[in-house]
């Protein structure tokens, strides 16, 4: 996976994530490009878009997009079914997450990709440790808020 | 700004009731909910209630201002820190500059407490790229989170590890990190062989000593840990699948277990066990297995098995499905597992779901290459793939019609390629289906007119983006023609007259490189086309030089076109109106060329001798020593001016005044700077001085020579970006004789469905019929009674151009990208010998024109840059004959120019005869070499050999016995190119006879050319005793039979130190027996030969070189019982291979 984007119908980009090195306004370009190439999509359309040597794998959950760019020898499927494992990871977390859980916790959003995707690879594949991996780190930062006695943020 | 806010804030509640529809209580029992209060919170909000770009930006920028002011501020607390480090994201997401958070991100995962330290982190990995400077400030952060007794802060350090770390900085983590996969918990052992990834991906020579460890992970019992090393082996098998093969049975028992169901049950997802874990094995079989056959035997089972247990309708059964499918066409095939295989295909081709289609397409692309039958039992849903209103189907059914195009449906296919790179706007797309075409087109031509015609189209539609081997390729085939020159001729008629039409209209716009090919053809056939009068051609030319869209090198182009037609002309009023224009023209370059062409006008005689017809396939005679400027040369000496040194000798003049530097370690790499450099230069015989001998000596040669001096090699060896290294024949699967039949192309159109469709014709509609025709032509060829592979390699069908047999295959590839320069070169001689004609009249304006024309067009410069390399070839010889190996070498080493001569020294040796038992000649006897080892042994022979360690060079000998008692005669030694090693002098050796019962050796001089650890060097032997016999064999050569000690002085060691640039540190520990410096240093020295430069207290300075020439300097000091080392080297792979090498002795002793 080279990188993985969020966004919304409105082409309001809601998370993103990079697992090449780009300069900042080669990422900003293509940004621009994909959130146009996936909106002006077709809903009956199939959900692989040909994007110069890559591959675009997209979904739509609720009003949220989430779009993986992977090689032209990854399987589309098994990409669809990544974005499909991470919306569930959110769920579970978030207890029937919508976009707005994603929007205002998009740290908590990033930290759970992270215990899944590493480098571009699929790192964990059960969702319980993940979810419990988040969970543990929470725990922490729970006590330590009460110790300080102040609502987050 | 707080204005902006509670203005937008008033608006908000009405806004967001819209958004937030189901945030009622039931909702609010997670455990990261919304906090409407926070800051954060408030900006997304006042976004969101924004309308315009415009306000956006200015609220933003408020935002960062106030953030720059707060993060920067002294008494801002690590909380208030974290909070900003969260909108600094937040706006950096959105797409505006924040550079000035990223030290605090970096502040912040060092010094805060678990959670902001976790803010900090995924800052840090955010904000930040992998070569970014401020990355090595994380470093030590990480090295202390990683030794921290706290799990989480381990896992976040592994984390930020494993996505983002500079690769200069791997040693000092490294350690900690193979500690961590002794760990207790899984999730730090998971972590640590991701991170562990990460750093093969980055720098593989690092973590080549632990690859046992890697071994380890996947036997963990956790299978968390397992599934993370796959990545590892996916990525080592994928680039040397040959070194695992005896893990298969492990990866095989992995998957029965993954597939049978006995992993934790938390691995399931959608109740399919572990989906990504089976993926991967099912990858890494894949590699495993392809051309293996007994390797594949022992996975028949498994896949079986995978197949089997996917049932379950979801998609990511069919995704294993798919990997599965692959993995059975990959390995060595087994019928029955085909069979299986082919019916999944059909359930993914012919399922309503789009998405499945489309993968059912790609693996029938897949497939087809070994099963064209298959395409046959799908036809009709590719037909209806084919008019698929989404582009991706389209375009992998392209894809699929690509590969099993054949003689006799290619226009249709090309058709509709055609149709479709028509519609594509994609830049990408446009190059891929161009270039397809272009190569369908070439291969499978019908005939003359449909060829022009289709390359028309492609030039017109692919226009500047294309590959620009298309047009190259397309100039070559007309300009080298075929065996019948009345086919060539027709062709080139064909092309002319198509090209006049579509330059009839007037306000067409053809793309740059169009418009450059249609100039070349019609400069160099229109005459064959008689009926046209050159005076319809040129104003054409003439109106399209005057064009604003015509770009420069486009002009030059027409420019050369028009001057080789007026060559044929009596003279012409257009070219001298063409002259007039352009002779004021403020383009000095086009002003050149309308000077020249006027001069040329005037001497048609010298005009027509220079431009002849139809010789741009001809070989040129170059004066490359440029013997008729000696005259000007003579005078301005007379004049007192001082002699041209190159740019190396002057180079050289001013270091040896500075007197710095002994240059005497650098012996090897200096002298062949000297000599290459010496005939780089234009060699003139008329005095100039050179400094040393090797230069002076090889320009006097080089000038007896260049009279006979043929362009022919040249043109192989550099193009218009330079020297073009030596590429893979792939053109040359197009050159193989095909036979010539033109017949029945059209016959696939009219009828001839395959006998299973024609009795269902009857019953259908118009509709159905039409795609029934469709397909019948698209597939025609393709059943099982053609019997014929479709793929190029192995094609038979018709093919109508058959190359001439005289273009050396080896060399296409770097022809068709020259060919461009030879197309201007026509023009190149106008440069050289017009001075010649003005110099009585006009002494001096040839120097002007040389560099008007120098520095203004590249075209022109490529005329220039065509002298050196053959001076350089040329003298490259002479340098070898005379003995000077060192020089000879190393600019060889670099230029891959290969002679096919044995070396004389080698010729000579051999002579000698030695007894059956072999054994070194005298003179190799005294140098330091290993044992005589054997190689392989026959019945008639036996083959040994034995690397002899000379200064310069390895010497590998090999020798062959003869054991029968006969003679044995015509015996070939064959080496195969290695990735690594690069044999001098030729690959092969003959030995004319062997007598029996003898002993007969050659010597090849190897040097390695890309740094590795070890390397395999194989080869044959093939002789004739009874039968045609050959015997394989294979040498394995080490870095270590290139490393030679190299010999300076501290002072020297200190200059080019500072010189390098590439190091690698690491630190080892010493085993007790070596614990003192001057131990481990003598265990360098003696078993890695480097030399000991000096030792001063506690540190040691060493130097070695890797033949032919590039150093690696060693700096190591000693302190508690460990042993630093530092290397530095300008290669950038020497370092690692060396450090491998030193941990690896250092083990040992």
């Amino acid at each position: 996976i080279h990188f993985i984007l969020l966004f919304s119908r409105q082409g309001k980009l809601r998370l993103q994530k990079w697992y090449t090195t780009l300069p900042d306004k080669e990422k900003k370009k293509i940004i621009r490009e994909i959130v146009q190439i996936i909106l002006s999509r077709n809903q009956k359309t199939s959900s692989f878009v040909d994007w110069k040597d890559l591959k675009l794998v997209y979904k739509r959950y609720a009003s949220l997009y989430f779009c993986c760019a992977i090689e032209d020898q990854d399987n589309e499927l098994l990409t669809l079914e990544v974005v499909h494992r991470y919306v569930e990871l959110l769920d579970r977390y978030f207890g029937n997450v919508c976009e707005l859980d994603i929007i205002f916790n998009f740290e908590k959003a990033y930290f759970i990709l992270d215990e899944f995707i590493i480098g571009g690879e699929v790192l964990e594949t059960s969702k319980r440790s993940a979810v419990k991996a988040i969970e543990d780190a929470d725990m922490l930062q729970e006590t330590v808020e009460e110790y300080m006695n102040k609502p987050a943020f | 700004m707080s204005d902006v806010v509670e203005r937008t804030l008033s608006v908000l509640p009405g806004l967001l009731g819209q958004h937030e529809p189901g945030d009622g209580p039931g909702r609010a029992g997670g455990p990261g909910r919304v906090s409407a209060t926070s800051r954060l919170g408030s900006l997304i909000r006042s976004i969101t209630a924004l309308t315009s770009k415009h306000e956006e930006e200015k609220l933003i920028q408020q935002e960062l201002t106030s953030l720059k002011a707060t993060v920067s501020a002294p008494t801002t607390t690590l909380r208030l820190m974290k909070e900003c480090m969260v909108r600094l994201i937040y706006c950096e997401m959105l797409g505006y500059e924040s550079s000035f958070g990223y030290i605090h991100a970096i502040k912040l995962a060092q010094q805060g407490n678990l959670l902001e330290k976790r803010v900090g982190y995924l800052a840090v990995s955010l904000f930040l790229h992998e070569n970014h400077e401020l990355l090595l400030l994380l470093v030590n952060t990480v090295v202390k989170d990683l030794q921290s007794t706290n799990l989480v802060e381990v896992c976040m350090a592994l984390t930020v590890v494993s996505q983002i770390f500079p690769r200069e900085m791997i040693p000092a983590v490294l350690p900690l990190i193979e500690d961590k996969l002794q760990h207790s918990k899984e999730i730090i052992r998971r972590k640590a062989v991701q991170a562990l990834y990460k750093f093969y991906l980055i720098a593989p020579n690092q973590v080549q000593h632990i690859h046992d460890k890697f071994r380890k992970a996947l036997c963990d019992r956790d299978a968390g840990v397992m599934a993370a090393s796959l990545h590892i082996y996916l990525q080592m098998i994928k680039e040397n699948s040959s070194g695992y093969k005896d893990l298969t049975g492990s990866f095989v028992t992995i998957l029965k277990q993954v597939v049978g169901g006995k992993l934790p049950i938390d691995f399931n997802y959608h109740s399919v066990p572990a989906p990504w874990l089976q993926i991967q094995l099912l990858r890494i079989l894949g590699l495993l297995g392809k051309d293996d056959p007994r390797t594949s035997e022992l996975m028949y089972d498994v896949l079986d098995e995978s197949l089997r247990r996917a049932e379950i309708n979801h998609n990511i059964t069919y995704a294993i499905l798919f990997e599965c499918v692959q993995t059975i066409y990959t390995i060595h095939p087994k019928s029955e597992l085909l069979e299986k295989a082919a019916k999944c295909i059909g359930k993914f081709v012919l399922s309503p779901k789009i998405n499945l289609k489309y993968l059912g397409l790609k693996a029938l692309t897949y497939v087809i290459q070994q099963d064209p039958n298959l395409a046959l039992q799908h036809q009709m849903t590719i037909i209806e793939c084919l008019d698929h209103p989404d582009p991706i189907i389209k375009r992998e059914t392209l894809e699929l019609l690509y590969r099993i195009t054949n003689g006799q449906n290619v226009t249709v296919i090309v058709q509709k390629m055609l149709d479709y790179l028509k519609e594509s706007k994609e830049e990408y797309a446009v190059i891929n289906l161009a270039g397809k075409i272009a190569e369908l087109a070439e291969k499978y031509v019908p005939d003359n007119e449909w060829f022009i015609q289709t390359m028309n189209a492609v030039f017109s539609v692919g226009g500047d983006i294309m590959h620009p081997d298309i047009p190259n390729n397309f100039l070559r085939l007309l300009a080298e023609g075929f065996d019948d020159g009345k086919e060539d001729d027709q062709l080139r008629m064909y092309a002319v007259q198509s090209y006049l039409v579509l330059l009839e209209e007037e306000d067409a716009l053809y793309p740059q490189k169009f418009l450059q090919v249609m100039s070349w053809v019609l400069g160099e056939y229109s005459s064959l086309v008689t009926d046209t009068d050159p005076e319809v051609i040129l104003p054409k030319l003439h109106s399209l030089l005057r064009k604003t869209y015509v770009t420069f090198e486009t002009k030059v182009w027409i420019m050369a076109a028009v001057t080789k037609i007026a060559s044929r002309t009596s003279c012409s009023k257009t070219v001298d109106n063409l002259i007039e224009d352009f002779s004021n023209s403020l383009d000095t370059c086009m002003r050149q060329y309308a000077f020249e062409l006027k001069h040329l006008c005037e001497d048609k005689a010298l005009m027509k001798s220079l431009l002849p017809f139809d010789a741009s396939c001809k070989d040129m005679v170059v004066d490359a020593s440029l013997s008729f400027l000696d005259g000007f040369v003579a005078e301005g000496l007379g004049r007192g001016a001082a002699p041209y040194k190159p740019h190396h000798q002057r180079q050289e003049e001013k270091l040896s005044q500075e007197k710095a530097l002994n240059f005497e370690p650098y012996g090897l790499s200096f002298a062949s700077s000297v000599s290459s450099s010496g005939v780089t230069g234009r060699q003139s015989p008329t005095g100039l001085s050179f400094g040393s001998d090797t230069s002076g000596n090889s320009a006097e040669k080089g000038h007896k020579e260049t009279n006979t001096l043929k362009l022919e090699g040249v043109r192989k060896l550099w193009g218009k970006e330079g020297y073009l290294p030596k590429k893979e024949n792939k053109v040359g699967k197009e050159n193989e004789p095909q036979t010539v039949s033109c017949g029945g192309l059209l016959a696939g159109q009219v009828g001839d469905p395959p006998a299973s469709l024609s009795d269902q014709v009857a019953s259908l509609s118009e509709e159905f019929k039409e795609k029934q025709q469709l397909a019948s032509t698209l597939f025609i060829g393709l059943g099982s009674n053609a019997g014929v592979s479709l793929m190029g390699k192995a094609d038979t069908a018709t093919q109508k151009f058959k190359r001439k047999s005289k273009i050396n295959e080896t060399q296409n590839s770097e022809e068709a990208s020259d060919f461009q320069n030879s197309a201007a070169l026509d023009f190149g001689p106008l440069i050289d010998t017009v001075p010649i004609n003005m110099e009585d009249c006009e002494g001096s304006i040839h120097t002007r024109l040389r560099k008007a024309s120098l520095c203004s067009s590249d075209t022109v410069e490529d005329n220039l840059a065509f002298e050196t390399p053959q001076s350089l070839k040329k003298s490259g010889l002479d340098d070898r004959l005379s003995d000077s190996r060192l020089s000879q070498s190393s600019l060889f080493a670099d230029s891959n120019i290969e002679i096919f001569q044995p070396s004389p020294s080698a010729q000579c040796e051999r002579a000698s005869k030695t007894p059956l038992v072999p054994s070194l000649p005298e003179e190799l006897e005294e140098l330091t070499h290993s044992e005589v080892v054997e190689l392989c042994q026959s019945d008639a022979l036996s083959l040994y050999s034995c690397k002899v360690w000379t200064d310069d060079s390895l010497l590998l000998t090999v020798f062959v016995s003869n054991k029968t008692s006969s003679a044995l005669h015509a015996v070939n030694l064959v080496f195969e190119e290695a990735e690594h090693f690069q044999i001098l002098e030729s690959l092969t050796y003959r030995f004319p006879v062997i007598e029996a019962q003898s002993v007969e050796h050659c010597q090849k001089c190897v040097w390695m050319d890309g740094v590795c650890t070890q390397g395999i060097l194989s080869g044959s032997i093939n002789y004739q005793s009874e039968m045609e016999t050959c015997l394989e064999f294979s040498v394995t050569l080490s870095l270590l039979d290139f490393i030679r000690p190299m010999e300076m002085t501290t002072e020297d060691f200190g200059k080019l130190w500072l010189s390098l640039s590439n190091d690698v540190k690491q630190n080892i520990k010493m085993s007790s027996s070596q614990d003192s410096l001057s131990a481990a240093l003598n265990t360098l020295q003696q078993k890695l030969k480097l030399h000991v430069v000096d030792v001063i207290g506690n540190e040691g300075i060493l130097a070695c070189q890797l033949l032919p020439s590039v150093p690696c300097l060693l700096h190591c000091r000693t302190h508690s019982g460990m042993l630093a080392l530092w290397f530095r080297s300008p290669c950038s792979a020497l370092p690692d291979g060396l450090l491998y090498q030193c941990q690896k002795v250092m083990e040992e002793s």
